[in-house]
């Protein structure tokens, strides 16, 4: 039996406080006008800071909770601090497109908070059933958000496909858990981790071994999307709401990639470099069809989608290269990744306009000449996801590279290089149309909502800090990588 | 042979009967009473195992939640059209292939692995309170914080529903 401590609660203050101000979203929501729920928003980024400042507390007293079935790490304190920069941008940048979209309901920001508190859940659990809730949440809650635009096709295409093969992959991975339970008593992964430590291997039905991690690995690889898992993907961003396409491309596919390294990298470290080369071939195929499919795309937002995917491959590579080498690489490339992607897609759905009509690239022709601060944001995002030195996309690609290197991961490497060279050709067309292309950009309609303007500064002052400086922050990695599991 | 044996393997074949009966029945409804009979001798397996929660929980949850939802389902489908339609799609052999490699992969498994499995010994005399109460402890003691949790996927699962099917947010 166990009791409730006062620094068991300590331990969850920053999920606690996330769901209760989603609570409390929902109870003043009511109350207020049509015309100012805007309000809502700016409350439910309060709660977000407040969350942060509730992760600064937490972090004084690190240390188990709930039974083993909380771990208030460094590893999931680092991911909390990290969903709550993507709630805080994602909120930020929704506020002016909602209303244009006129879809400014209270609900929005309750189920953002709520898909951020199962994320939460998901990267500080060290307990099978609690990561399977916490993926739950996040998951039912983005479904919704996916097809917060009820009135258009597209959005509600977007939903169901997400909705409908989203559950199937959480299928396989409560099947997987439900196998790991039969092999070994436990679901715990402190317990788990350390019976396998004893003996490395599982006992007699290794077989079943490798089904149940290979099953665990299909339900998260959705959540990534990792080839072949990958095929709702551009839908679901071209489809949802631009600010939830933002949130998507980030949020849900940082936590599940937390969630694999710590079952793949912490408790299954020792049995697991059997499925070493799940890793390893679906890094590759991730790379390869992500970035030639990208090449093809017409709509910016789904070309975003394709280079999404080409991305959650570089970081699998990380995850191959392995333990001590490959956590702090993943954690840093995570982080910006999220920058990058997030002000992206937010840049592109506000220069979408009402109705998200131009997405196309002949859209932004000439944008360089109009808006040249708004294009120079985009082209530094567009450098950043290629990978370009002075932004943080090189030292990010640059530390997993060298991981796999150290890792003997040569042909692995050499791939991941490949396709990032293929890469610079279509996040290129984009500066092209917009630098060197006479015209009048469609896109470029109304100015920037200041809202929006503070999120891109966030993001393109991240981007170039850690494209410049970036040793302080891969110490913080460093740092956050060790105590796996 | 021993009556426990004779009650499982009577479960067994009417489980199996009812289930084929689901799948090849024209008429929907008469699909989801042979489902209810599925259900209920699956429950009744349970008995015989002395899980008397899973069983409880097995005709509650199943025969009862979600029966009523497949009942939705079939007055919202024009039986009448239905009965006319073909009875599998065009890929039932592929399914059928399909099916079959996956049972075959999982008998060998299971032959394989079995002793990998840590089955809990079935006792003769259960224990005081049964495993009902076993449960109970179980989720609101060890597993607290996940019941707790769960309540806030429930909320997000009814807030969701809501929002779909609402015609009109004001």
């Amino acid at each position: 039996m166990i009791t409730v401590q006062a620094d068991d609660l300590v331990r969850i203050l920053p999920q606690a406080i996330l769901a209760g101000f989603a609570i409390l979203v929902m109870v003043f929501e009511p109350f207020l006008p049509a015309a100012r729920k805007t309000l809502l928003g700016w409350f439910s980024l309060f709660g977000v800071v407040a969350a942060g400042a509730a992760t600064i507390r937490t972090s004084f007293s690190p240390g188990l909770a709930f039974g083993n079935s909380i771990s208030a790490d460094r590893f999931s304190l680092f991911f909390i601090c990290l969903f709550l920069l993507v709630a805080a941008l994602t909120l930020l940048g929704s506020f002016h497109s909602l209303e244009r979209e006129n879809i400014n309901h209270g609900e929005f920001y309750a189920l953002l908070l709520m898909a951020t508190v199962g994320m939460c859940f998901m990267a500080a659990s060290t307990e099978l059933i609690m990561i399977f809730l916490g993926l739950e949440i996040s998951s039912l809650a983005t479904y919704v958000l996916a097809g917060f635009k009820r009135q258009d096709a597209l959005s509600n295409e977007a939903s169901l496909k997400y909705f409908l093969l989203g559950s199937f992959a959480t299928a396989f991975f409560l099947y997987g858990i439900a196998v790991v339970y039969g092999l070994t008593g436990t679901t715990n992964l402190l317990v788990l981790s350390a019976q396998l430590g004893r003996s490395g291997e599982f006992r007699p039905g290794a077989v079943f071994a490798w089904v149940a991690l290979l099953l665990m690995f299909v339900g998260l690889a959705f959540k990534v999307s990792t080839v072949p898992f990958h095929v709702w993907t551009p839908d679901v961003y071209q489809g949802a709401p631009a600010p939830v396409t933002a949130f998507l491309s980030v949020g849900p596919k940082a936590a599940a990639f937390a969630v694999l390294l710590r079952i793949f990298l912490g408790a299954f470290a020792s049995a697991g470099s059997g499925v070493f080369w799940v890793f390893w071939a679906s890094a590759i195929l991730t790379m390869c069809l992500g970035n030639l499919a990208a090449l093809l795309q017409s709509n910016v937002k789904r070309l975003l989608a394709y280079s999404a995917i080409a991305h959650a491959g570089y970081v699998l590579v990380g995850i191959a290269a392995g333990r001590g080498e490959g956590t702090a690489p993943v954690l840093f490339y995570l982080t910006v990744y999220a920058l990058m992607n997030v002000g992206a897609f937010l840049l592109v759905a506000h220069l979408a306009g009402t109705g998200e009509r131009w997405t196309r690239i002949e859209d932004f022709t000439g944008l360089g000449y109009q808006r040249p601060a708004v294009a120079a944001c985009l082209a530094a995002f567009m450098l950043s996801l290629a990978g370009f030195p002075t932004t943080a996309g090189f030292f990010a690609k640059f530390y997993i590279f060298r991981a796999a290197v150290h890792s003997g991961l040569i042909g692995l490497t050499i791939v991941a290089v490949l396709t990032s060279v293929v890469s610079v050709y279509y996040y290129f067309r984009l500066i092209v149309v917009m630098y060197m292309r006479e015209g009048k950009a469609e896109a470029a309609s109304a100015s920037l909502p200041w809202a929006l303007r503070v999120a891109l500064a966030i993001s393109v002052v991240g981007i170039f800090y850690l494209g410049l400086y970036p040793t302080d922050f891969l110490l913080l990695t460093n740092l956050a990588a060790v105590p796996l599991p | 042979m021993m009556l426990p044996q004779i009650a499982f393997f009577f479960l067994s074949a009417v489980t199996l009967i009812s289930a084929v009966m689901v799948i090849t029945r024209r008429n929907a409804v008469h699909s989801i009473i042979w489902l209810i009979v599925t259900l209920f001798s699956v429950g009744g397996i349970f008995l015989t195992l002395h899980a008397e929660f899973l069983f409880a929980v097995q005709v509650i949850l199943y025969v009862g939640g979600i029966m009523v939802l497949f009942l939705f389902v079939v007055m919202l489908v024009n039986l009448d059209v239905a009965l006319k339609q073909a009875q599998f799609n065009r890929q039932w052999q592929v399914a059928l292939v399909t099916a079959l490699v996956l049972m075959a992969e999982l008998g060998y498994g299971i032959y394989r692995g079995h002793q990998g499995f840590t089955l809990a010994q079935v006792t003769a005399t259960p224990m005081s309170g049964g495993n009902t109460q076993a449960v109970g402890l179980a989720l609101y003691q060890d597993y607290m914080l996940a019941v707790e949790i769960a309540s806030v996927l429930l909320l997000v699962a009814m807030v969701g529903a809501v929002i779909m099917a609402k015609r009109k947010i004001e």
